[in-house]
């Protein structure tokens, strides 16, 4: 996939993605399908396997899911240098397009998270804080427990899909009950994944 | 649970020793973190190097949750501005996204059209059901935070089913959640803590 992008183009790229950074309540994936509304159907400067496999490869990689951003600006770049086999000058449009992407989406969140949680921690004694902090606890616990409901719950044929299921279910008891390492338990679920026991 | 005192916030048992600690620890804390890093979070901050409490973790979680951007981010920001500042936040962040968006690219540069394969679909697919596991694991986990709450088991009891019942079950939107139980309970909670400061 070929494409070519002005300066206005990266401008409007950058403004896009600072607009949706105070959007995204809930983590940066809640963005995801805005994201592809914008770069998939109206500007046409990502491809839609693309986009999906942005997504899915953030959530093979290490760290924060956000990454899937990182790799949208990677791929525009990419798309307007011409592709990989265009060799450096490509790497170089692909790295500015992953600059452009992880700036905006981060900047303006990063400001309001770093000026509201300063106040707050200077004045964590005060009733509103301290009434907010304890009123959002339980919330946010069975939010944790809903999302990892709502990750298994993809799966919506039970015939085929109970072993992702059982295999998420002897994960939380593990993790739960035990200090296994982390990283031992996802290789465990690669390692099923891939022999293509569930 | 931890065995700190309840009543003020700051009762960790350790600290950051410096901004170089900070962004060498979430270095570490993001390449753990396959498919989200949040299981790792509480693992590292909590059980292992008691940067903060069960109860702190909880708190702050809160905060980054309902702050708009990646949650973890959020945490990062915080911890690192709690200790050194605006320094401190920039290498907890630059720690948590500096090396993971280099491995990222290189392997998004090295297995470009692998990702469609069926191995990989199926290491995606069992790699996913598992971290699905480790954040329901945290949820639970963090339930133990809850008996220090103000408000009373019962009513945190009753808190959390409805907003498993909205989230999980309605699939209501998290923003429409956040806003009206974030509120009620809120308030629930400055009334407890009026009454508790009465008595």
């Amino acid at each position: 996939m070929s494409i070519s992008l002005t300066l206005a183009d990266w401008g409007s790229l950058f403004l896009h993605f600072i607009s949706l950074s105070l959007l995204a309540v809930g983590g940066a994936i809640t963005t995801a399908p805005d994201i592809h509304r914008y770069l998939v159907d109206e500007t046409h400067w990502l491809s839609d396997t693309q986009f999906t496999s942005s997504i899915a490869l953030a959530q093979g990689a290490p760290g924060p899911n956000v990454m899937f951003i990182a790799l949208m600006g990677w791929n525009v770049g990419l798309n307007a240098g011409g592709g990989l086999a265009a060799g450096w000058s490509a790497v170089a449009l692909a790295l500015w397009g992953v600059f452009i992407t992880m700036m905006g989406i981060m900047i303006p969140s990063c400001t309001l998270t770093f000026v509201a949680t300063q106040w707050a921690h200077r004045n964590r004694d005060m009733r509103a804080v301290k009434a907010f902090k304890s009123g959002m606890a339980p919330i946010v616990i069975a939010l944790l427990i809903a999302t990892g409901w709502l990750l298994t719950g993809n799966h919506e044929n039970p015939a085929r899909d109970w072993p992702l299921w059982a295999l998420a279910a002897a994960t939380t008891l593990i993790v739960w009950k035990t200090q296994t390492h982390l990283l031992l338990l996802l290789a465990f679920g690669a390692l099923l994944g891939a022999v293509g026991w569930i | 649970m931890s065995s700190t005192p309840q009543e003020h916030p700051g009762a960790a048992a350790h600290a950051p020793r410096s901004k170089t600690d900070l962004f060498i620890s979430f270095t570490l804390l993001a390449l753990q973190g396959f498919g989200g890093v949040l299981a790792v979070v509480q693992r590292e901050l909590v059980d292992k190097k008691q940067w903060l409490t069960l109860d702190e973790f909880v708190e702050d979680w809160a905060v980054a949750q309902i702050l708009p951007g990646p949650n973890v981010v959020n945490l990062a920001l915080m911890i690192g501005g709690r200790h050194f500042g605006l320094l401190g936040a920039l290498s907890a962040l630059s720690g948590l996204l500096l090396a993971p968006t280099i491995l990222v690219l290189l392997l998004a540069a090295a297995v470009a059209g692998v990702a469609e394969t069926a191995v990989a679909q199926g290491m995606l697919r069992g790699m996913g059901a598992v971290s699905a596991g480790l954040i329901a694991a945290v949820g639970i986990k963090l339930m133990g935070a809850l008996k220090n709450n103000p408000m009373g088991r019962l009513s945190c009891i009753g808190i959390a089913a409805l907003t498993f019942v909205a989230i999980g079950l309605l699939r209501l939107p998290l923003a429409w959640v956040l806003l009206t139980l974030g509120p009620l309970s809120s308030v629930w909670a400055a009334h407890c803590l009026k009454q508790r400061g009465a008595a």
